[in-house]
């Protein structure tokens, strides 16, 4: 049996080539694969970076030992508040005893927050040495030793730097009691504020330059630059807000014409002007999808609505808009990707370095998590790098958390 | 009625707009941007009737269509010169409102557009949007029946329009049409996209609803014409491709004993 069909009179001119076009779309579906395998790899060794640092040994010196500030064969944790309170006050310098007091009355604290104040202040474990994951699973002979010689005292644990406490407390100047509560307070109050104020005016362009604008050269002028703007460096925006928001319109971004004013050191260095400089950098990306999504509405459904005598407000409402919110929603979770993920402008807008206060509204003092990673990262002590690390993969599952309530919103209009 | 009026008559200019007739175009001439499209049409639609608009691609039929109710203003680069009377009211004058028009003078398309809602909400929309009064239940069951589709869907309501068959779409079309109570139903090659079943349900409720409106109609095919139609208006086109009113009257006139050889070659197949 030939493998071959049976070739007819008429195509002699034709040379038999198929093996060759066969082989090259091998060779290419290797080259594609091997694309899609090097991206793989890429993003997994920057998971298993990161990961590396949140989770592994530590070794933790005490600066007294719990036993010796009790009397033998009680625990601190039996005390009651005002044996807590004379420890606390014997421990610590009378400068710091009276600044806690006047912060919040020791009579108006829980027996709790006393334990807080003596593991902070009398107790003050340091982590003296960390080891990163790989180490701590696979090397851990090495550890020990390390621990026997060089930290006798020191008490070996296996911890992740991502805990509970890491997410609930504000921001300190030691790794050990550092959170990343206001950061992502800070980070969640200005996302928010942003996509309010960029959805509605994205949209609203969007609609405009698609449905009413005609085509004239200034329309196309202005549809060109709404193009080039998606690609200018977000550094630029940071530098226009703090012209604009930061300086110009102080007045209004620090609350102060509504006499709102939230720290007096904040002038316009507020949220809100954090959030009205990202809304401007995500403008573009929100228009621009927003159009494509309008133009992608067929042509007929619009036909059909003015032809029942529809007027172009309702044709829009009744009948783009809703076909277009998918395409609609896909850009606007690009937006909320690269808001939340956005450093350079925020550093130039002026985003605190160091707060430890939660942000209690827009005209509030704040910094983001992105700022956050950055400051630690630049921090010299090593375990600085390990909470870097683990707000690297809070920013990440906050980022993921959002996307998917946007996708899920989308889904739900596709289903429609 | 005046079908027995020589062909000449409903073609040639008026002194004077006639409330009688359902629509009178007058020395209309429409362009795309600087391209002549149709050029010095004047005709004379008898109120329900259905007229049919015949002649080769590109002549303009359906751009006079559009222009019957001014959906030709959609496309950003059309200008039209001349006039439309609308029972005798120049649908064209500035005090007029195109989305009024619209709604006297409804539009089938030749693809099946429905909305991608349900079968009640296409047909119950245009008619609320226009602010229709009364039991809307009703509206939408007699708009549905007058298009015959009521039988066949009364018991899926809710389902989405585009679930329907091709012809069923094209017979929603007509129902949500019908349901804003226009005066005149333009048709714009409404069976070209069906198979010849669903071509003749379409055909036949053409002819139901021609007791009650004026029905204006493009098609290529030329025995729809010829089955549907009671007036033919034969368009072709000049050598700069600007169509024109080649022939104008009654069915049986055009098809046995058309006036023009051009008309005559066209109908016979033997160009276009």
């Amino acid at each position: 049996m030939s493998s071959h069909l049976p070739q007819s009179p008429l195509d002699n001119h034709v040379t038999s080539n198929l093996p060759g076009r066969h082989r090259a779309s091998r060779i290419w579906r290797y080259i594609f694969l091997g694309s899609t395998v090097i991206g793989i790899i890429f993003l997994s060794a920057l998971l298993l970076n990161i990961s590396n640092g949140v989770i592994g040994y530590v070794a933790i010196e005490n600066k007294i030992q719990p036993g010796k500030l009790v009397p033998a064969g009680v625990t601190l944790e039996e005390l009651d508040q005002d044996a807590l309170r004379s420890i606390l006050q014997a421990n610590i310098s009378s400068g710091l005893y009276r600044r806690l007091d006047r912060d919040i009355p020791f009579t108006d604290r829980s027996v709790d927050e006393i334990l807080k104040l003596i593991n902070q202040y009398v107790i003050e474990p340091t982590v003296v040495e960390s080891w990163d994951l790989y180490t701590s699973l696979f090397h851990k002979d090495t550890v020990l030793t390390e621990v026997a010689q060089n930290h006798p005292n020191a008490e070996l644990r296996f911890i992740s730097w991502l805990n509970g406490q890491f997410l609930v407390q504000p921001q300190n100047n030691r790794p050990e009691f550092s959170g990343i509560r206001t950061a992502l307070l800070g980070s969640l109050w200005t996302i928010v504020i942003t996509i309010l104020v960029a959805f509605p005016l994205g949209i609203g362009a969007a609609i405009y330059l698609e449905e009413y604008s005609t085509d004239n050269w200034i329309n196309r002028l202005i549809r060109t630059n709404i193009y080039n703007l998606a690609g200018v460096p977000s550094i630029i925006y940071g530098m226009l807000g703090l012209a604009i928001f930061v300086r110009a319109m102080a007045p209004l971004t620090s609350g102060a014409i509504f006499s709102l004013t939230d720290s007096p050191t904040a002038n316009g260095r507020t949220i809100l002007s954090a959030s009205l400089t990202l809304a401007l950098l995500v403008l573009p990306l929100i228009i621009i999808n927003g159009q494509e999504a309008i133009r992608a509405v067929p042509g007929s459904l619009r036909q059909a609505s003015y032809g029942l005598g529809a007027t172009k407000l309702q044709t829009v409402w009744h009948h783009v808009l809703p076909n277009a919110i998918p395409g609609i929603l896909t850009g606007t979770i690009l937006a909320i990707s690269r808001a939340i993920g956005e450093t350079a402008p925020l550093v130039v807008v002026g985003a605190s370095t160091f707060i430890d206060f939660d942000p209690t509204s827009p005209f509030s003092k704040f910094t983001t998590l992105p700022i956050q990673i950055y400051q630690w990262v630049s921090r010299p002590q090593a375990e600085f790098r390990n909470i870097a690390a683990a707000a690297i993969i809070v920013l990440m599952i906050l980022l993921l958390t959002l996307n998917t309530l946007a996708i899920a919103a989308r889904n739900r209009y596709i289903r429609r | 009625m005046r079908t027995s009026q020589p062909a000449q008559d409903i073609t040639s200019p008026l002194l004077e707009p006639d409330t009688n007739f359902a629509i009178q175009a007058q020395n209309l001439y429409m362009y795309y941007g600087s391209f002549l499209a149709v050029k010095d049409i004047t005709i004379n639609i008898l109120p329900q009737k259905i007229t049919a608009i015949i002649g080769p691609s590109g002549c303009g039929k359906s751009t006079v269509l559009r222009a019957f109710n001014r959906m030709n203003e959609l496309v950003r680069t059309a200008r039209t010169e001349g006039e439309v009377f609308f029972h005798g009211q120049n649908i064209y004058d500035p005090a007029i409102d195109p989305v009024e028009v619209r709604r006297h003078i409804g539009m089938v398309f030749q693809k099946p557009n429905p909305f991608p809602k349900s079968i009640y909400e296409n047909v119950a929309w245009g008619a609320r949007i226009n602010g229709a009064k009364g039991n809307m239940d009703d509206l939408v069951e007699s708009a549905l029946r007058a298009a015959a589709l009521w039988d066949e869907v009364k018991d899926k309501l809710s389902q989405s329009g585009l679930s329907l068959s091709g012809g069923q779409q094209q017979r929603l079309c007509i129902a949500r049409a019908i349901a804003i109570k226009p005066d005149i139903i333009l048709m714009d090659e409404p069976a070209s996209a069906l198979d010849p079943i669903a071509t003749l349900k379409i055909e036949e409720l053409m002819h139901d609803l021609s007791q009650q409106y004026t029905i204006v109609v493009v098609t290529h095919n030329m025995q729809q014409a010829a089955r549907v139609s009671d007036y033919t208006a034969f368009f072709t086109m000049d050598q700069d491709r600007a169509g024109y009113l080649m022939e104008f009257g009654p069915t049986d006139h055009i098809f046995t004993n058309p006036r023009e050889k051009v008309t005559e070659d066209y109908i016979t197949g033997r160009f276009g």
